[in-house]
């Protein structure tokens, strides 16, 4: 089922922050702008990475830019996003990273050491991965101007064999698949900075790179597999936005079902945020063919990291284009995209 | 989570629920105004309407802080913050509101020095970590949120913290009540109370609402199970031809209040003659300013300020939705131009805003949610036994 | 207004009689317990908390009670009159 996506417009007056938030703002600057200057009038759905043909040989291409603050926190650093990210992208999309280039932008005055801090994790979190570092870039701009350092990556790699990713196969029926808890990596970049005067002990990013659990499901459900995604920022719930956009077809979440640790959920209650629009750097979501939705759970299950796996929800014919969560007791909201980066509440 | 998640359990739930439909007469309307923006989020975010049955309509009331504060106002709060030496700290309900010339977050984009904070008190803490510049903290919020505040303010007072500032657009929740049960064409039958406003004020400033006005009100919890024994209460009187001031919160609340927290308010706040309230027009009494003995901490006395009225354009029936004449989706406005992310009127600005919250959770589900119930029931319950046999094999 | 979350008290701290540390599910958060001074909270109680402040102590009986009174809901009618006896002017 193809669906006829509205022309969407790009009328803001300047940038914001919202635009980079990974919501409806984000989905405006690059469906608005981007997409129609630069990618001419393709009416595909927009993915994580291009999937490319020279000459009959199909090679995965994408990019990725890391901005964050602070650089280092539990779990990680922007190094290894900056390695993770792309290999996941990749992997959403089917491929198997096997390159990468890195092009960093420094601000004068950065002390050696973190630059090297990160360096380091980079060249970690690329073995980790299995993937070559193959060049790069490096520009310094004056003091205060890159919040420290901001880092791209381009990744590339292969197809992996028998992955066949399209928003327009998934069908009524198929199930939602997420790979474990949601909402780690957020909320600990949130606690980092330091600003809300929030303490967690257990928190830490959840960022890895996802490609050896989604090979271990294609072995078993290649074929079922119909369309992933890392739900980065915006989080899940705009994933999936976008999914039940690009297919025109429902998604019903059971959110009950859905995986939060203690703590996530602590900070987001305390701090009136839903877990579900939470950044993450190491889940994917995946629609999978009912025949082969158990076998892929299953596969998920018994792979190292994969144990938190289940599947939370399902695809539904209506309402078209749009995310619904039930709870237990028969309760049913729509849950929308992002507007911008989520805000903590007091009302 | 304690003293949430027993409040969440679906068996409790359904219990509340099958009562409900087993009280409520099928032969008439029965119309139910939440007052609290709070209690308006949480109908919607646990899809409480899809549980009651059909001639059960809840009405959504103004007690938004964010969305009754007129546009006005936030371009005074940011006007105060235009000096670059001002960092302009608020709520995070408050930096998307837009002013006329953008919102908060707007403005913190183009450079200047915007902070969310999460407390009145780390608004006090960033002025003692920067005693080179001036923290203006832009309060808002209902009786809940003003004690705060008068705290906030009374240990800046007694510290000597000369770097800092309040902006208070803090509002009272009774002329709120009272400006829709003044409005002609209201009909509402109870009202589902304040529960946390409650915590500081009590039970007793309603008492006029039952006894002078005839409506059951019941103080209610913020949780599913709450404000479903809320109804459960509300239909039990309106059977028993009653109107009383009921707490379903007593877990919490205090019917006589907390009197440290109105000592505070007491010590720091006096009340406006009058303030006018976005979609309701001016109403006297209604809103707290800073008193002359803490007039050097009042940023209203600090700054100058524009000070100009900005009126919504017309067609935004905010007025009418505010006081429950309208639903959201019957404003001409609503959906189209009017939207969460382009908000015109009050009522979409903030998340918990009767439209915001209809167009984020409601409006776009259709009538075949009535097959999913069941079918979601089961989903959810396999889903959870799956999950919980995974926590049991990881532990 | 509205968003305020149960949290346990964790810490107290002696020099510092309007401060606590509470958690919730591992998140913790130094508060301001000023609005409790007429009866201060020990540690081990469980209080409602907005925006960095104590607004109430929360009575672990009464949400029990409220608890037990949903669960028999609909079971008989002595259990109906025990709800509106439940709702009348308890002054906690």
């Amino acid at each position: 089922m193809n669906a006829v996506l509205p022309k969407i417009r790009f009328r803001d007056p300047q940038v914001e922050m919202a635009h980079g938030a990974g919501g409806k703002a984000s989905r405006r600057l690059v469906e608005g702008l981007f997409a129609p200057l630069l990618f001419g009038d393709s009416t595909e759905p927009l993915g994580d990475a291009a999937h490319l043909d020279f000459n009959g040989t199909p090679i995965a291409f994408t990019a990725d830019s890391f901005v964050v603050k602070p650089l280092r926190f539990p779990g990680g650093s922007i190094g290894e996003l900056a390695v993770n990210g792309t290999v996941n992208d990749l992997a959403v999309s089917g491929a198997r990273a096997q390159a990468l280039v890195v092009t960093y932008i420094l601000e004068a005055g950065l002390p050696s050491e973190i630059l090297e801090a990160e360096v380091r994790a980079m060249a970690k979190a690329a073995a980790c991965a299995s993937v070559v570092i193959a060049g790069g870039d490096t520009k310094v701009v004056e003091h205060g101007k890159a919040d420290s350092m901001y880092i791209t990556t381009a990744g590339i790699g292969r197809p992996i064999p028998g992955i066949n990713i399209a928003a327009a196969s998934v069908r009524p029926g198929d199930k939602v698949l997420l790979s474990g808890s949601i909402g780690d990596h957020g909320i600990t970049i949130l606690l980092a900075r330091g600003e809300l005067e929030l303490e967690a002990d257990e928190l830490c990013s959840d960022t890895r790179p996802v490609l050896p659990l989604i090979e271990a499901m294609a072995r078993v459900a290649a074929p079922g597999i119909r369309w992933m995604r890392d739900p980065t920022r915006g989080g899940v719930a705009t994933s999936l936005n976008e999914l039940a956009r690009d297919c025109g077809l429902g998604v019903m979440l059971w959110e009950d079902s859905i995986p939060v640790r203690d703590v996530v959920r602590g900070a987001c209650e305390l701090l009136g945020l839903d877990p579900l629009h939470i950044a993450n750097e190491g889940q994917f979501l995946a629609v999978i063919a009912p025949e082969y939705a158990d076998a892929a759970l299953q596969a998920l299950r018994e792979s190292p990291g994969g144990s938190e796996a289940v599947i939370i929800g399902e695809m539904r014919e209506e309402p078209s284009g749009t995310l619904l969560g039930a709870n237990g007791y028969g309760g049913v909201r729509a849950i929308d995209m992002l507007v911008g980066d989520p805000l903590p509440r007091i009302c | 989570m304690k003293f949430v998640d027993e409040f969440r359990d679906a068996a409790v739930i359904t219990k509340a629920r099958d009562e409900i439909r087993r009280l409520a007469d099928p032969g008439r309307q029965y119309r139910f105004m939440e007052v609290c923006g709070g209690h308006t989020h949480a109908i919607y975010r646990f899809g409480l309407k899809d549980l009651l049955p059909p001639n059960i309509e809840l009405v959504h009331g103004p007690g938004c802080p964010v969305c009754v504060l007129p546009m006005g106002r936030i371009d005074d709060g940011l006007s105060m913050a235009r000096d670059p030496n001002v960092i302009f700290c608020a709520f995070g309900d408050m930096m998307r509101v837009p002013g006329a010339h953008g919102s908060p977050l707007e403005h913190k984009a183009r450079g200047m020095d915007v902070r969310i904070v999460y407390s009145p008190s780390d608004a006090l803490n960033l002025a003692r970590k920067n005693p080179d510049r001036h923290v203006m903290f832009f309060a808002i919020g209902f009786e809940t949120t003003a004690p705060s505040t008068a705290l906030v303010l009374m240990r800046a007072k007694a510290l000597g913290i000369q770097n800092f500032s309040v902006f208070s657009n803090h509002v009272t929740i009774i002329p709120a009540i009272r400006a829709i049960l003044d409005s002609p064409d209201m009909r509402i039958d109870a009202f589902i109370g304040p529960g946390h406003v409650s915590t500081v004020i009590g039970c007793r400033p309603y008492e006029w609402i039952a006894s002078n006005e005839g409506r059951p009100i019941v103080v209610t919890g913020f949780e599913p199970a709450d404000i479903l024994q809320s109804i459960v209460m509300l239909l039990h009187q309106i059977r028993g031809r009653e109107a009383k001031v009921e707490n379903q919160y007593t877990r919490v609340v205090p019917w006589e209040g907390n009197h440290a927290a109105l000592k505070a308010m007491a010590e720091v706040f006096e009340l406006r003659p009058y303030f006018e309230w976005r979609g309701m027009g001016f109403i006297s009494q209604s809103a707290l300013r800073i008193r002359d003995s803490y007039a050097q901490w009042d940023a209203e006395r600090r700054f100058q300020t524009p000070g100009v009225r900005v009126t919504d354009p017309k067609a935004a029936q905010c007025g009418e939705v505010l006081k429950g004449v309208l639903r959201p989706a019957q404003c001409k406005l609503f959906g189209k131009e009017c939207t969460p992310e382009m908000p015109v009127g009050a009522l979409m600005v903030s998340s918990e805003g009767s439209c915001a919250a209809y167009y984020n959770y409601e409006h776009r589900k259709h009538s075949v949610l009535t097959t999913i119930g069941a079918a979601a029931r089961a989903a959810t319950n396999r889903a959870a036994t799956d999950r919980a046999a995974t926590v049991r094999e990881r532990a | 207004m509205c968003l305020a979350i149960p949290a346990k008290v964790i810490e107290l701290f002696p020099g510092e009689r309007n401060r606590a540390m509470v958690e919730v599910t591992g998140v913790r958060r130094h508060i301001d317990i000023g609005l409790l001074e007429d009866d201060p909270p020990v540690t081990g109680d469980w209080v409602l908390v907005h925006v960095g402040f104590a607004m109430s102590k929360i009575s672990e009986e009464q949400a029990l009670d409220q608890l037990n009174t949903l669960m028999i809901l609909g079971e008989n009618e002595a259990a109906l009159e025990e709800v509106q006896g439940y709702g009348l002017g308890d002054t906690t």
